[in-house]
């Protein structure tokens, strides 16, 4: 391993408790009594529901169609009789619900026809296509929709593709368990996206408190003779396995917030995500099962293959859970949400389910004024000062926040963990971005608005002045009969009518254009028109956290809101 | 059963408080304490009392009225940080009620006028002791020889009149004058100070260790007043203070490692932080050197306290993939 390693700045270094869940086999988890797979379970536009109740589906089927691009495809996990589609509460702190197809297992878990793709014939579109059909979206929490990331053909070549096997939040395994126990599937799966990416080099990075998982890929690239991957230890630190730190580090390249790494020639997956483009194309199978670490307040942690699905309960009831549990946690202890309920599905996000009790963490000590002491500056990995976005997002002051970099932050939790004065830094951020984003939706919908005034205003105008040049022409053509007489166009009070109108017309044009020309800048200072894919996702899911995070940020805040 | 009120991530939180941080700062403090105990005797321990009780009584009335959580805020450490500056920067042998009044300034309107912990954008041992140092000028410039008699010093401090024969005037005035007359300077006096001085850079040296500071206000501020010093000395030994004297007397060291280190009132950008220290140590060697106050520390924080929400608003360092791009304030 020659390569020159990079750093991040920042980054914490929290107790990592993996022994808790990292030793055994990768389980099975019995049928559940019924499945609750929502549609809508990636970045992106929802798809939507093409079964009904009654209706049979066979494992790996569609049940729900991709709406549009930036979305993704969603299938049954296994094979039985939709019960409902329906509204069901969804594994997001504020227990919002959301349209979800029940499926009663026939107990069969039977595939329907696999249609596996063969990679020399097909073309870019028809790659991106079968990605999107299979349901294929990033395993690592993100969640993107894979199709979107792998661009095939593309004009500006890929250096480095990145493979994320960093795993850096504490108490999560899974990663590691899939490296050490299928690490043949993954590099065959990465294997794929450089056949159809074709980059420079692939950089699989793993933290190296992983050694076994570093051993065992190492092991699986030399059986298959790949000499076009390599295996990177890099340094444990949380937020190694963050995608934009852990391109810093194998690759010295920064991306900024907003940009895509493609533009920088680095694209990231992680090692999940390889092992689903394979079963995609290899096997023909689309999504529909992952696995998830349970740890925390258990009597035995362990990493299941659960189907998506599968009401939470299902799968930490296999671990067992200590009587003194007081919650449920989707994610890790640094970034992970609460569970309103125990009967949520697990989903395509799901890496983890962390069983939490008031010992293992305990609420909070008081929360004591900013001291500035710039611990959390330390520690941020964005290299933001989160004390001044924490000082401007308590204030409400979101246009500083904003020049502060506010959507720099990836909300990692670092400041948070460090600040001797227990503030909740993240809270206030996750206020202040959806306070900022919810003003440029309602000032988008303004514009909107405006615009179709406007619109209409002039469609009026036109319109009166269409029908009195029409009436005009009339009366004219009346008098014209009357006298007689000939050359209809060069009726005086037709032609000052139409020059009137004429210049009506360009002034309306005019006025026109300067609004659109307006609205386009402030549309392109809002990020709200000439967003990417990637970022409109972003927005997205931005918007589906809004009100839940305004809940709870509210009472942390100064009596006055 | 599932928590009703639930709190966000992250859900662990690394064992750190704002009493630790507090704790150590205090405890940082305890090598130049020991110094000044050793050489001067035992009257600064009284000092420390005076203003440490003065400052949790005054403490804990202000968050009583405030209405704030009296035990949570006051077990802190932060009063007692203050106290103990206030204490340290003032002569060991001055009537209590100067230090009294003057931590109580430092809490109830330095401190808790402004909002308590965290919102004071002045220093409030230094408003404390520029305040009695313009009120009580001569009271504050009472210094004793060292070694002197424990019982001598409790009569200043708490009898009714100045012991005149046992003090002398603050170690940089006696400098200063014994420069301008071309005498030696006195030796054993300055040699003391050099003790103590020392004593506050092991303490800041633990400080750093424990990664509470940053090198960047201790070493800009000592490196800039002993360069100017140096400059200045060469050029007129006889009108300028060599380096050795500027560094090692008065309140440099200390006002290096714990006073302009204080975050709240001063920089937290890096380059913040060197403009910070740059200027004040320049503005410490003006006021040493030309003005009326036999010490400039206090002062030169002061007007540096002014200046830092702005310093700090133009130095932003670059963002996470904006560097080489400007960014911060300036955008
Ligand atoms: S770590 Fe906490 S107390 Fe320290 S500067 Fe950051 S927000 Fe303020
Ligand atoms: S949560 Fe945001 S501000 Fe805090 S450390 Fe992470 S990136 Fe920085």
């Amino acid at each position: 391993m020659l390569n020159k390693l990079f750093s991040f700045n920042g980054g914490v270094t929290p107790a990592y408790e993996k022994t808790r869940s990292a030793e055994g086999p990768i389980l099975p988890v019995p049928l559940p009594a019924e499945l609750v797979i929502p549609l809508h379970q990636h970045v992106g536009g929802p798809p939507r529901p093409v079964v009904q109740a009654g209706d049979r589906v066979t494992k790996g089927q569609r049940i729900g169609k991709a709406d549009g691009n930036a979305s993704a495809t969603v299938h049954a996990s296994t094979s039985g009789l939709v019960s409902a589609v329906e509204m069901r509460r969804m594994p997001h702190s504020s227990g919002l619900s959301a349209l979800s197809v029940i499926i009663k297992p026939d107990g069969l878990d039977a595939w329907g026809t696999a249609k596996p793709l063969d990679l020399h014939t097909a073309s870019p579109t028809e790659i991106r296509d079968h990605l999107m059909q299979m349901g294929v979206v990033g395993l690592g929490g993100a969640v993107f929709p894979t199709h979107l990331k792998i661009v095939p053909g593309q004009p500006k070549a890929l250096e480095t593709l990145v493979i994320n096997g960093a795993e850096c939040e504490p108490f999560i395994t899974c990663d590691d368990l899939l490296m050490r126990q299928r690490a043949d599937t993954v590099i065959a799966g990465v294997a794929l996206m450089c056949q159809i990416m074709k980059p420079d080099r692939t950089l699989i990075g793993i933290e190296d408190n992983k050694p076994e998982a570093i051993r065992a890929m190492q092991q699986a690239i030399e059986a298959q003779h790949d000499k076009r991957l390599e295996v990177v230890s890099v340094p444990t630190r949380y937020p190694a396995g963050g995608a934009k730190q852990l391109i810093r580090v194998l690759t010295g390249i920064e991306v900024p917030h907003g940009e895509r790494s493609t533009d920088y020639g680095v694209q990231c997956f992680n090692v999940g995500t390889a092992v689903a483009v394979h079963d995609a194309i290899k096997l023909g199978r689309p999504l529909v099962s992952r696995i998830v670490t349970v740890s925390g307040n258990v009597r035995r942690g362990g990493n299941y293959d659960v189907l998506i699905g599968t009401p939470m309960r299902d799968v930490v009831a296999l671990s067992e859970a200590h009587a003194d549990t007081n919650r449920y946690i989707m994610g890790g202890p640094m970034m992970g949400v609460v569970m309103p309920g125990m009967e949520v599905p697990v989903v395509k996000a799901t890496n983890c389910i962390l069983v939490g009790s008031p010992k293992m963490f305990p609420p909070p000590p008081p929360e004591m004024p900013c001291i500035r002491c710039g611990e959390c500056a330390i520690a941020c990995p964005a290299d933001l000062q989160p004390f001044e976005l924490y000082w401007f997002s308590r204030a409400k002051i979101f246009g500083k926040a904003q020049e502060y970099h506010l959507f720099d932050c990836i909300e990692c939790g670092c400041c948070a963990y460090v600040c001797p004065s227990h503030i909740p830094l993240v809270d206030y951020y996750r206020f202040a971005k959806s306070e900022i984003w919810a003003r440029e939706h309602e000032k988008e919908a303004a514009d909107h608005a405006r615009e179709r005034y406007e619109f209409r205003q002039y469609r009026e105008e036109r319109e009166k002045e269409e029908k009195a040049a029409r009436l005009a022409a009339k009366t004219a053509a009346g008098r014209e009969k009357a006298t007689a007489a000939l050359a209809v166009a060069e009726q005086p009070d037709g032609s000052n009518n139409t020059a009137e109108k004429d210049a009506k017309k360009a002034l309306i044009a005019a006025a026109l254009a300067r609004a659109k020309q307006q609205q386009e800048q402030a549309a392109a200072i809002n990020t709200a028109a000439a967003l990417s894919a990637e970022q409109q996702a972003e927005i997205a899911a931005i918007e589906a956290r809004r009100a839940e995070i305004r809940e709870v940020a509210k009472p942390h805040l100064p009596p006055d809101n | 059963m599932l928590a009703t009120k639930s709190n966000n991530s992250p859900f662990v939180l690394k064992p750190a408080s704002v009493r630790s941080v507090m704790v150590r700062v205090l405890l940082a403090l305890i090598p130049g304490v020991v110094a000044y105990v050793w050489l001067f005797g035992p009257a600064i321990l009284v000092q420390i009392a005076l203003a440490s009780l003065t400052a949790l009584a005054a403490e804990a009335i202000a968050l009583h009225l405030r209405r704030k959580p009296v035990w949570l805020f006051i077990s802190d450490g932060s009063a007692l940080v203050t106290a103990w500056l206030i204490a340290l920067s003032f002569p060991p042998i001055a009537p209590w009620w100067l230090v009294v009044l003057g931590t109580l300034f430092a809490i109830v309107v330095a401190k808790h006028l402004y909002g308590g912990l965290g919102q004071n954008p002045f220093n409030p041992a230094m408003v404390a002791f520029a305040l009695m140092i313009v009120a009580y000028p001569l009271a504050m410039s009472q210094w004793p020889a060292p070694g002197g008699d424990f019982s001598q010093h409790l009569n200043a401090i708490f009898g009714h009149r100045q012991v005149d024969a046992m003090t002398m005037a603050t170690p940089l005035d006696a400098l200063r004058t014994a420069l301008h007359s071309g005498a030696t300077p006195a030796a054993d006096s300055t040699n003391a100070w050099l003790w103590i001085s020392l004593g506050y850079a092991l303490g800041g040296l633990y400080l750093l260790q424990q990664r509470l500071i940053t090198w960047h206000l201790p070493v800009a501020f000592l490196a800039t007043l002993g360069l100017i010093a140096s400059i200045a000395c060469y050029a007129d030994p006889v009108r300028f203070g060599s380096p050795v004297f500027h560094l090692f007397s008065g309140g440099a060291v200390l006002g290096a490692f714990f006073i302009i280190t204080d975050p709240v009132s001063g920089c937290t950008t890096p380059r913040g932080k060197l403009i910070f220290a740059t200027l004040a140590a320049l503005l410490v060697w003006i006021i040493r050197t030309f003005g009326a106050y036999p010490d400039g520390v206090a002062f030169a924080v002061l007007l540096m306290n002014i200046a830092a929400p702005l310093i700090d608003m133009y130095t932003q360092p670059p963002v996470f993939g904006h560097k080489g791009k400007r960014t911060g304030g300036l955008s």
